[in-house]
């Protein structure tokens, strides 16, 4: 059976150059960074030299770069730091409703400490609207975080004026760019922000690694303690094998970011222009231009996400869906209610997310199979009729 | 996550579809939580001679509807009348935690379905 992984969003593989690096420096350079011996300096060579390839893809410079275990450590540190850092000068953070629960979840911690939280509504695509952010800012503001690429819709936010608003104010800018790093062309001074998340699982590099920029000057307390690596602000010893992969797969993608993008965009089109096409009563969930080259999410009526995703998995075609079964809640996806869509027909939504692996005839292999899934859950369903 | 039963019941469910005659219909559930169940039953000599289901749901909820109407058919009504929810689900090998309350529903969409059927029964007499 033909396998079809379209489920990049959440996961990617790790590229084999980048697995062997990664191998390699849990053997042979296997040493601590902080050591002083010849070991160790091997060491340090390889997590300095990770810092810059991150550094480059993103148009920072290597000081700029602190690891850490993953986007979410990032985005809790982002947030929970620069609070604690500012809270002198506001108790006032602005987000909005559609983040990823890293920024979220923060968000709700600081709000138990007496901080003061806006979430941002979204428009019917899943944008923020400037307008929104410019009334929402008060003198207490110290902080405002919106993700860069919504991670279920693929929305694309308006960052670069989002933080011209800020730094008008001296307020500090993060966006969590987990997903649109590696995907879109991500420059930090372009988008004007203070703070950015990066992860490595995203981009083809090992997973349990990250890093957070901090552009030099930005205000941020720590969120952990206990030792000197990463300049003071992120202790404990590297994870070194993942740094370096880390490092290379940050490397690797932007030497292929602008024609893999072109790539990805054609076949997402094709992708969603031949869903439309064979299906009715479909959805497209998110902005149909400003959105992430690999992000397909539609919502299928009358039937239910997980059902769909068991079906499409016996065809070999891995995919997520918002569904209440599969986010863990009796609610389905927190990001398509922000969008307006009703209970029922996010409980049918389907995300479909592409990655370097997929080529035209996978997209010809889900149109295929894709109807077929509908046609029998519907079949099913006692609030599907086919005279509709 | 799921049992090789579950699995089965969901691949090839059986007693999918509608009776257009029915003696009783019973439907659970709603579109907002996720889930529906839609029972038909056909009675015959105090038996449920035919009993179909459609559902809108998670592949626990399809599995849970087809097992009940396969437990209950050839039954009398007070047999099917006894049947629960948790033996629906420890005939499939059992369900996931979270799946036992919202997608377990059928042995109330049956019995909503057989009360359906007597109240017509009363209306007659």
């Amino acid at each position: 059976m033909r396998k079809v992984y379209l489920d990049h969003g959440a996961t990617t593989p790790v590229r084999t150059e980048v697995a062997d690096l990664v191998y390699k420096y849990m053997t042979d350079n296997f040493g601590n960074p902080s050591s002083v011996h010849s070991f160790g300096r091997e060491a340090k060579k390889g997590l300095d030299h990770a810092r810059e390839q991150v550094a480059n893809l993103i148009g920072a410079e290597p000081k700029e770069i602190f690891f850490t275990s993953g986007g979410t450590e990032a985005d809790n540190w982002a947030i929970i730091g620069t609070a604690h850092a500012k809270k002198d000068k506001g108790k006032h953070i602005i987000t909005s409703s559609i983040e990823h629960h890293a920024a979220l979840d923060a968000c709700k911690y600081l709000e138990k400490e007496g901080f003061q939280v806006t979430y941002l509504p979204v428009d019917a695509d899943g944008m923020v609207r400037i307008e929104d952010v410019k009334n929402a800012i008060t003198d207490q503001t110290i902080l405002i975080t919106i993700m860069h690429v919504n991670n279920e819709v693929g929305t694309i936010q308006p960052i670069k004026e989002i933080a011209a608003l800020a730094k008008e104010k001296g307020i500090t800018m993060h966006t969590d760019a987990v997903q649109s790093v590696g995907k879109i062309p991500v420059n930090v001074d372009d988008l004007g922000v203070d703070l950015l998340t990066v992860s490595s699982h995203k981009i083809y590099g090992p997973k349990g690694v990250g890093c957070l920029y901090i552009r030099k000057g930005t205000k941020i307390s720590n969120i952990h303690f206990g030792g000197a690596q990463e300049r003071n602000k992120r202790p404990g010893t590297e994870n070194l094998p993942g740094i370096v992969g880390f490092g290379l797969a940050a490397e690797l993608i932007g030497k292929e970011l602008k024609e893999e993008q072109e790539r990805l965009t054609k076949l997402r089109d094709k992708l969603i222009d031949g869903i439309v096409e064979r299906i009715e009563h479909v959805k497209i969930n998110g902005h149909r231009t400003q959105r992430a080259p690999h992000n397909v999410n539609l919502s299928i009526r009358f039937i239910e996400g997980e059902a769909l995703l068991l079906s499409l998995d016996m065809r070999g075609i891995a995919a997520s869906s918002g569904s209440a079964c599969t986010s863990g809640s009796l609610d389905p996806s927190h990001v398509l209610l922000a969008m307006g869509i009703p209970h029922e027909i996010a409980h049918g939504s389907l995300r479909m997310t592409l990655g370097k692996a997929n080529t035209e005839e996978d997209i010809d292999y889900v149109l295929e199979e894709l109807p077929k899934v509908v046609e029998r859950l519907r079949a099913m369903s006692p609030l599907y009729n086919k005279k509709q | 996550m799921y049992t090789d039963k579950v699995m089965e019941y969901f691949t090839n469910p059986v007693n999918v579809g509608e009776i257009e005659d029915a003696d009783g219909v019973g439907q659970v559930g709603n579109p907002v939580c996720g889930d529906i169940m839609k029972m038909y039953i056909k009675v015959k000599d105090g038996k449920i001679a035919d009993i179909k289901f459609k559902t809108f749901g998670c592949g626990a909820a399809i599995a849970t509807s087809s097992m009940a109407t396969e437990l209950v058919k050839g039954k009398t009504l007070e047999e099917a009348k006894k049947l629960d929810n948790k033996q629906v689900a420890e005939a499939l090998g059992g369900l996931p935690g979270q799946k036992m309350h919202c997608s377990n529903l059928a042995a109330d969409a049956l019995k909503k379905a057989i009360e359906d059927y007597e109240s017509k029964q009363k209306e007659v007499k």
